[in-house]
């Protein structure tokens, strides 16, 4: 970038323009989450796996039988409820990193959060719907 | 979005190719960016030919032999010539490093590259404007923080106390590594870059700090602190051999103690 093209021309300090609006005093929550989930994806992962060769080549009658389960329900609602929270906040990092116009980010981080959520919710909806037989 | 691409009037065009010393011998090629703010034209890499047997060995005294013998408005930043200062930080060959400190043996392949730090306003040829990189150093107020009296002597720390601060104090604010990595290429504006964060450890971890809480609440933003994505340039790019990226991950496991 040359000098000539220095974005946003103003007369405020350079101090002034870094502290701007102030510390937001949020993000660990986020931080700490996102390694939750991966450490909780990380370990769900061999039985998620194991369960999805078992559901290999059956037919409905077969998965519900599987999925009537307890312990195979809980395990695929657990790690779609991981997988879904950090889905979420990993997207929602991308975008902060690279959409830089603030209108189109907010619209980009709230349809992040439907989608995160609508996924989340139609997943377990499958699951509970296979496992109570309905 | 993020311009992945220079705009129109930073793009390179053929530059100038000085002749080769007279009567030298063994002569190194130097590609050089050049930009002048006052003639209104775009930047070009000039090459130039560098007499090794009449210069030191550094990247730096290659530059200082070209503005001496070839061409004086060669505009670079150096004060200290041994790695202190910081002033002589640019891009060699594809990586930020001090020209003082980098021996021209050392590049293969050919010509010696040479570009300004990237991402940042040039001022001149190889001189970046480090105006942001500066007020976001201020920004973690670099200065001892207390409330208690000061004490008639001085503030006492132990020897263990005093070793936390081991590979961070010994920063001297090149721009080397911040200018390396890629989140503060996108968001310098809010970002403060390893180099302020690395100095910010370098206060939260200080016994005699009396500011810890405020230091940390000054830093936790999702922008501020967390833009870090333990990419790692900074490392590599250190010509001190510190790890911005490791203090940058204290501060945020700081942050989880603090809330855990």
């Amino acid at each position: 970038m040359s000098a000539t093209d220095t974005p946003k021309r103003s007369m405020r300090t350079p101090l002034g323009r870094v502290r701007n609006l102030g510390a937001a005093h949020s993000g660990t929550s986020d931080f700490w989450r996102q390694r939750i989930t991966g450490v909780a994806m990380t370990l769900l992962m061999i039985p998620v796996i194991v369960i999805v060769m078992m559901l290999l080549g059956r037919n409905q009658a077969g998965a519900a039988q599987i999925l009537g389960s307890l312990p195979i329900a809980v395990i695929l609602l657990l790690f779609i409820f991981a997988s879904a929270w950090h889905m979420k906040i990993g997207m929602q990092v991308v975008i902060e990193d690279y959409i830089h116009n603030e209108k189109l980010k907010l619209v980009s981080i709230m349809l992040n959060n439907f989608f995160s959520i609508a996924v989340a919710l139609a997943s377990t909806y499958a699951i509970l719907k296979l496992s109570s037989g309905v | 979005m993020v311009e992945f691409a220079l705009p129109k009037n930073s793009k390179i065009t053929g530059g100038k190719t000085w002749p080769k010393p007279v009567g030298a011998t063994d002569v190194r090629e130097f590609r050089v960016y050049r930009w002048n703010p006052d003639d209104g034209k775009n930047p070009s890499v000039d090459t130039y030919y560098v007499d090794t047997n009449d210069c030191g060995p550094m990247v730096l005294d290659g530059l200082i032999w070209i503005k001496n013998h070839i061409d004086p408005s060669l505009t670079f930043r150096r004060s200290c010539r041994e790695g202190v200062c910081g002033s002589c930080a640019m891009n060699i060959d594809g990586q930020n490093t001090l020209a003082c400190t980098r021996s021209m043996h050392d590049v293969k392949d050919g010509a010696v590259k040479i570009n300004p730090l990237p991402h940042q306003p040039v001022v001149k040829d190889l001189v970046p404007d480090l105006t942001n990189f500066y007020a976001q150093y201020a920004s973690v107020e670099p200065w001892l923080k207390t409330t208690s009296p000061t004490p008639q002597k001085e503030w006492r720390q132990s020897h263990e106390d005093r070793e936390k601060l081991d590979g961070l104090y010994e920063c001297i604010l090149c721009a080397c590594c911040s200018t390396s990595c890629p989140s503060y290429w996108w968001n310098s504006d809010r970002y403060l870059g390893p180099a302020a964060l690395l100095q910010a450890n370098r206060w939260v971890s200080d016994s005699r700090d009396e500011a810890t809480g405020e230091r940390l609440d000054n830093l936790e933003d999702p922008f501020r602190l967390y833009r870090c994505h333990t990419i790692m340039n900074c490392a590599k790019a250190c010509p001190k051999g510190l790890n911005p990226a490791e203090a940058i991950a204290e501060l945020k496991l700081k942050m989880v103690e603090r809330q855990v």
